[in-house]
This record gives structure tokens, sequence and C-alpha cells, in this order.
């Protein structure tokens, strides 16, 4: 029985072949129309992601499956006390494959390990949130069209932002790959992931400002910095401006960077980016769907 | 009992100081009926000060739970009054239920009925992962 809890539990050939099945499916939908007819997702959502569960059911209904669950922990038996090791071996009766998201880190390992059917892993607290990354896997290669020889800025908050270390984990095993880590300098990457990079062999360097190294980018990963993790006013002040893109920076940018952010974005990418053919991001969210249909179809063993 | 002079048993030498109930809480001596010793804050020359624990008897004892513990301390096995053996202690690869997580995030902090599970990430710095969300733990410093 396979599961998905950790991006790194896949191969990177594993992650070839998904993003194909992407592809594949985006170009002969009615090819994969019914492969899942009969089977059931259950997306058990112990807190709410509207955006990620959506996601799910309508990957699987495009897949001709059907899908059953809950979308916050009080209108499941969580709320009676259940533990997650009982309600997935409940739920493992009625569905196929389970999408399950949990505000407790490491809530999905301890379900795999009694689970009956696979369990995809649709987010766990800050820890891992394995679907986003090949979401982000599938954009860059379907944007840039390949995954190695990228120079890759990551800006915002790259302390506590949970899917900047996932892909700085899983691009590191691409060929060719540099990272310009763009954050306020409390708010660095943490020396795990620093750490992890020297193991890697992958290079990497930190600045302060976008405007400085946007020029140079192949893509941009956005993400919000909010203003309580600042540790002073001055430096606030001083930096907010920096880690907003704004149709001024894209000026400086390259003409074929691709700008992604994982979504929901506040103010850290002004609107008049939207309209701009580099701004990625919405186009990553329908990717999203692709790659998710791609892995509901390798976890259940179906093929077209 | 002579603490100088054990016949059979061991002799859990070089604990670092201060350390040594815990080990006698880990190991389950207090459920023996043998004698046991524990001398603590004893002089060192290689450590300045260190404890010691003796046992008076050749019992079964979970070494893999020593090491995980403390894996510097030194284990003398006595027979007939004499040293017959050094043993070398390792880190185990995977503990269970012997520490808990602290991580107020971690799914085991909340669902006690899980089995609090850590698996070494790394021999050399000593680090063990939490199982389920892989907080890190230094184990003791050399
Ligand atoms: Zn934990």
């Amino acid at each position: 029985m396979r599961h998905l809890i950790d991006i790194l539990d896949l191969t990177i050939e594993e992650i070839d072949q998904l993003i194909e099945t992407a592809e594949d499916i985006m170009a002969n939908p009615a090819k994969y129309a019914h492969v899942c007819d009969g089977k059931k997702l259950a997306t058990l959502f112990f807190e709410p992601s509207t955006r990620t569960r959506l996601s799910f059911e309508a990957a699987m209904m495009e897949l001709g499956g059907n899908v059953l669950g809950f979308s916050e922990a009080s209108s499941s038996s969580a709320s009676k006390g259940e533990s997650v090791c009982d309600t997935v071996q409940v739920v493992g009766c009625y569905a196929d494959i389970i999408a399950m998201r949990h505000p407790k880190e490491g809530a999905p390992v301890a379900a795999a390990s009694v689970c009956p059917v696979p369990i995809i892993n649709a987010g766990d607290g800050g820890h891992n949130h394995p679907t986003q990354t090949l979401t982000d896997l599938l954009t860059i290669r379907k944007e840039k069209g390949r995954l190695n020889q990228l120079v890759i800025g990551l800006c915002g908050d790259l302390q506590f932002g949970r899917t900047v270390h996932s892909l700085i984990n899983a691009m590191s095993r691409y060929k060719s790959i540099r990272f310009v880590l763009i954050s306020p300098n409390e708010l660095k990457v943490p020396e795990y992931i620093k750490e992890n990079m020297h193991r890697d062999k992958v290079s990497y360097m930190e600045v302060e400002r976008l405007e400085d190294v946007i020029g140079t980018l192949d893509i941009l990963y956005m993400t919000r910095v909010q203003r309580e993790r600042f540790f002073n006013e001055a430096d606030y002040v001083r930096l907010k401006d920096s880690y907003i893109l704004d149709t001024e920076k894209m000026k400086m940018a390259r003409k074929d960077l691709c700008v992604m952010h994982p979504l929901p974005r506040v103010n850290e990418i002004s609107r008049a980016v939207d309209s701009d053919p580099r701004a990625a991001y919405f186009r990553q969210a329908m990717y999203g769907k692709y790659i998710r249909e791609a892995l509901i179809m390798k976890l259940l063993g179906v093929e077209a | 009992m002579n603490i100088d002079s054990i016949q059979n048993g061991y002799v859990i030498d070089h604990i670092k100081a201060g350390r040594s109930m815990e080990l006698y809480r880990h190991l389950k001596l207090d459920s023996l009926d043998c004698s046991i010793a524990i001398i603590q804050n004893a002089k060192s020359e290689r450590m300045g000060r260190k404890d010691i624990i003796k046992i008076d008897q050749e019992i079964p004892i979970d070494w893999d739970m020593l090491g995980y513990i403390d894996p510097d301390v030194t284990v003398n096995v006595i027979r007939g009054g004499k040293r017959v053996e050094k043993k070398q202690l390792k880190m185990p690869d995977r503990v269970v239920n012997v520490m808990r997580c602290k991580n107020p995030r971690c799914i085991s902090q909340v669902e006690h009925e899980l089995d609090q599970i850590f698996t070494l990430a790394d021999r050399e710095k000593r680090v063990y992962r939490c199982h389920y969300c892989e907080t890190a733990y230094k184990r003791s410093e050399k």
C-alpha cells in the first residue's frame, strides 16, 4: 500500500511520471474521464482548507469518481474524541482513497500505520504539504519546460513557510539549481534547510531586497510576510515594500520570468501584476488539480 | 554490600554527573531484589565529576536503552570479582516509549495511545527525530 505523506516519499522518477501523466490528462481529458468510475475519494479535513479540498474533489470528479467527507473537525467524529487512527479505519471501509488535512504534525503518519486504503497528506499543520510541492513542480515544468538549470528566487517569510522548505528539498534533487533566498534577516531559511542544501551541494545566496536580484531569476516564488513577524517596526518600515511585487519590479525582471504563489495572497503581489503573462499563480492552481488527478490514479493503481 | 568489591554483576562507569537516577529509573533497577549502589559526584580524571552504578548480580539489562540514554558510559562485566568484559554501547536505531515528543503541535501530544517512536537520524551528531512530526532531539554531548 502506497501513501503520500512527504514529497521525499516519491523518487524523482515517480515525480517525473506523475508530471507526465498530468500533462497527458491536460492534453486528453476525455481519455481519463472514466478511469475512476465507481471509486470514492474521502476528503477528511480536520481543519478547513477550502481551496485544497475543492482541488482534490474536482480532481476525483474529472476522473469519473465520487467524493465524500467532511470539511472541518466539528462536523467529524473527532469532535467526539475519536482518534485519527480509528477515523481512518472506519472511513477506509467506505472509501478507496483518503485525502487528509489535519492541524497536528504527523497525524497522517499515525493514520497511515493502520489505514486500509492509500492516504494522501493534504497538509499536516506547518509540517508537510506534498501535493502543494507536486503542484509547484508541475507548474515549473509547464511554464519553464524543464526542472533543471534554474535560478529560483524564494521571497518573503522563509522561516515559517513550509511550502518553501518543501520546494527547496524537492528542487535540490535536480541538476544545476541555484536558490536566491530573499527575506528579512529575522525570517531567513532555518539552519537545517541550509544543511540540506550543503549536503545536496546546491548553491544559494541570501539577500534582503527583491529589487536587487529580480533581474537574475528564472522563477520567483512569492510568499507573504506578516507584519507581526518582524522584530522591530523600523525594519518593517524599511523593508516592507521589498516584499511586495508590483509592476515597477516586474519591469526589472526577465522577459521569461515565472511568478508563482501558493495562494491565497493578501497584498504581496499587487493586482496590476495579474494581467502580466509572467504571472503564473492562477495557472498554478489549475495545475494543482491535474497533478492531484495523476496522484490519485497512481495510488489507486488505475491506468487510462 | 561492599561497594568496592562486586563478585558477579555490572559496574556502569563514567555516567555523566547527576544522571545516575535517570538511568536507574529507565533501567527499572528499583524492581530488582539484588543490591545496587549508586555513587554520585565521584572524582574522575576524564570527566571531572561522574556517577557510577554498581549492580551485584548479572541480570538482563536493556543495553539499547542504556545506549540511548548515554552511549558514553562504560559497562564492566564482573565475574568472580574480576572484570571479564568491557561493553561498547551503541545508540539504537529506534526507541519506543522511552521519551515523549515536546512539540506542542505534534499528533503524539494529543493522542496519547500512540506509541512514542523516535528514530536515529544522525549517529555522528546523536540526533533522534520524532517518527510523527520529525522534530529533532539531540542526545547527550560527548
Ligand atoms: Zn513529535
